[in-house]
């Protein structure tokens, strides 16, 4: 468990846009009558993004008036799960894996790089840009070490590739997510061993 | 080796088009109507008969958990829910299929809820996959537009498939944390009974399956339970997704036939173990929860990928997560960042999990380097046994495996470092409080 409480300085008031309005209205309607509640990540979600990546309370408190939960209910379900950020992260959130598989092919390199370029973990730096935590499987350890950064996967990283992409994107330049060496995805480096005799289709 | 011909996922490293018009070339969707026009019986007969286990980790038979589900429906629908909340470490299978064949997925959605009568699907994604999301979205409004699945569609049977979404919570895999996160409270597992076919998503009956367990269903149906029946062995059939991660010379995700040598797959596919076969130190064959192998004649050398080849070893196939360590790799170390990881991930509900967990990460933090009495070897072990078996869901025994694996193989390592600290006398570090 991890424990995790909301930032001290909140926002004074929240409330989604109008275009957040309408799709969270049709989020709520893919789930049965009186089942509202089952859409309380994918909106606390939008409401995460509309806060610039966080959530304050009081977006926490208006996504239980909008499903008619109680407010304890949102806040157990934004504390609980760690993809929300309860204080604000930087413009690009570098989210590290550092399980056992990205661990046993360089990750504590990475997070070196993370430490001395960007701070303590959950730390922003001074332009806004950065920040980084160190998070648990991420799900790509054929491509370890790895790291998602906002959406994307950056993955088959080494130090020097991991330094490059920051500078991209410190630059204001989009790197291009996936593998950042020359591999086809998921598959050996080199080439296939398997899916080599099929006609293209 | 398994021939190309008979392999499932034919787009498994997205060199070809994800959507409809390839995903048909490749033989999707073909034959659908006639399957679902066969009736609820001959799905879940045929499923049985192909040997098919569920591919989530734990390997029940799937056709049986089908008839599970209610004969008739009553006042109360039935729910398919497929996990797709892969967070187990070292898999990254299922991410595969639904970014590169996702209407293998949907289609399987459609005749896994004929069998059981279920009009409404939900496919719950863990929430880092955004990506992955978008993808398979797309494939599921693909599959509306053309009428495939929705409401008075091709096939005859009314479906909808709802596309859910989680925010970082591996406890959101175990099936029924997974339902109570769906109906948007925290991933708490329940207790059971009642089952999930009784009483799962809403009180309704409910059958929760892994992502590659229904893509490989319209497929064995195509093909025949006879050819899903033939790969493998007996009570191990069929093809699998393997990832291999870790000290290999090119760690990939590779679908083979079950029951596979360990040996075969990693010289094979993943260009051998970094430095060679003799420099194996030990492998975790099914992700992280699951004991390791040490390399040994007995052991890593001679295991066969599968639930039976893995048990025989002590150990279990899980997802099919190959975890490779060489002899490079600080052993306890790298059980102990295992330990972070159940730490960091109980749910908190029960208190041997909930306290356990911070506790043997603790005590192995401080085997690796050595800071420990030998008593403590055993009290560990101790705690281990204290925590599987006393918890609610199956996450306290898959946290206690790994460290069972670590003291039943490395005990002399764990020894060897504690003699060789005792020899170098270090001050005595300030005593942390447990958080």
């Amino acid at each position: 468990m991890a424990a995790r409480r909301l930032a001290e300085d909140q926002p004074a008031s929240f409330a989604f846009t109008a275009e957040n309005l309408a799709w969270a209205k049709e989020c709520i309607a893919k789930y049965p009558e009186g089942r509202q509640a089952s859409a309380v990540i994918p909106l606390l979600w939008r409401a995460q993004e509309q806060s610039g990546g966080w959530l304050p309370q009081k977006a926490i408190e208006h996504v239980a008036e909008l499903l008619g939960m109680a407010r304890i209910r949102v806040l157990e379900v934004a504390t609980f799960y760690t993809m929300f950020n309860l204080a604000p992260v930087g413009q690009f959130h570098v989210q590290l894996c550092g399980t056992t598989p990205c661990m046993l092919r360089g990750s504590d390199a990475l997070k070196g790089i993370c430490e001395r370029r960007i701070g303590e973990q959950l730390h922003v730096t001074d332009d806004g840009k950065f920040s980084w935590i160190e998070v648990e499987c991420l799900g790509a350890c054929v491509n370890a070490p790895m790291a998602q950064i906002n959406y994307d996967y950056y993955e088959d990283l080494t130090p020097v590739s991991f330094e490059k992409v920051l500078d991209e994107l410190a630059a204001g330049r989009t790197p291009k997510p996936g593998p950042q060496i020359d591999r086809q995805l998921s598959a050996p480096v080199g080439g296939p061993t398997t899916l080599t005799t099929l006609s293209k289709t | 080796m398994l021939d190309d011909k008979d392999r499932i996922f034919r787009n498994l490293y997205g060199q070809d088009d994800w959507g409809l018009t390839g995903a048909r070339a490749r033989g999707a969707w073909d034959g659908t109507k006639g399957f679902i026009e066969k009736g609820r019986d001959w799905l879940v007969n045929e499923i049985k008969a192909s040997g098919q286990r569920g591919r989530g980790g734990a390997g029940f038979a799937t056709g049986l958990k089908w008839s599970f589900m209610p004969k008739l429906v009553g006042e109360r629908p039935h729910y398919l829910v497929v996990n797709a909340d892969e967070s187990e470490p070292g898999t990254c299978k299922d991410r595969e299929v639904m970014r590169h064949d996702p209407h293998l997925l949907v289609e399987g959605c459609l005749i896994a809820g004929a069998a059981m009568a279920a009009n409404t699907a939900y496919i719950y994604i863990r929430g880092e996959f955004v990506r992955e999301r978008e993808r398979l979205q797309a494939a599921i409004d693909q599959a509306y537009e053309a009428k495939l699945i929705g409401r008075n569609n091709v096939h005859g049977f009314d479906f909808d498939l709802v596309l859910h979404h989680g925010a970082g919570a591996y406890i959101c895999g175990e099936e029924t944390a997974l339902l109570e996160s769906l109906e948007g409270k925290k991933g708490m597992p329940r207790l059971k009974p009642p089952f999930p076919a009784n009483m799962g998503l809403y009180g309704c009956p409910t059958t929760v399956n892994n992502v590659e367990t229904i893509a490989q269903v319209p497929d064995i149906l195509r093909r025949g339970a006879a050819w899903f029946a033939g790969i493998g062995r007996a009570n191990n059939t069929g093809t699998k997704l393997y990832c291999i991660s870790g000290h290999v010379e090119r760690p990939c995700n590779v679908e083979d036939a079950m029951g596979t040598p360990l040996r075969e797959l990693i010289d094979r596919h993943a260009g051998g173990v970094r430095g060679g076969w003799d420099n194996l130190l030990a492998v975790i064959p099914g992700g992280s929860s699951m004991p390791m192998i040490p390399a040994g004649p007995d052991q890593a050398d001679t295991l066969l990928m599968d639930f039976d080849g893995c048990r025989d070893k002590k150990s279990a196939l899980g997802t099919a997560a190959v975890i490779v360590m060489d002899k490079s790799t600080d052993i306890i170390r790298a059980m102990a960042r295992i330990s972070y990881f159940y730490k960091h991930e109980s749910c908190g509900q029960c208190t041997p999990c909930r306290e356990g967990m911070g506790w043997m990460w603790r005590l192995l933090n401080r085997m690796a380097e050595g800071r420990a009495a030998k008593a403590e070897i055993d009290m560990l072990y101790e705690v281990t046994t204290q925590i599987e078996g006393h918890t609610i869901c199956a996450f306290g025994d898959g946290a206690a495996w790994p460290v069972q694996g670590l003291l039943r193989h490395f005990r002399p390592e764990i020894e060897r470092r504690i003699d060789e600290y005792t020899a170098n006398p270090h001050p005595e570090p300030i005593p942390v409080a447990a958080e």
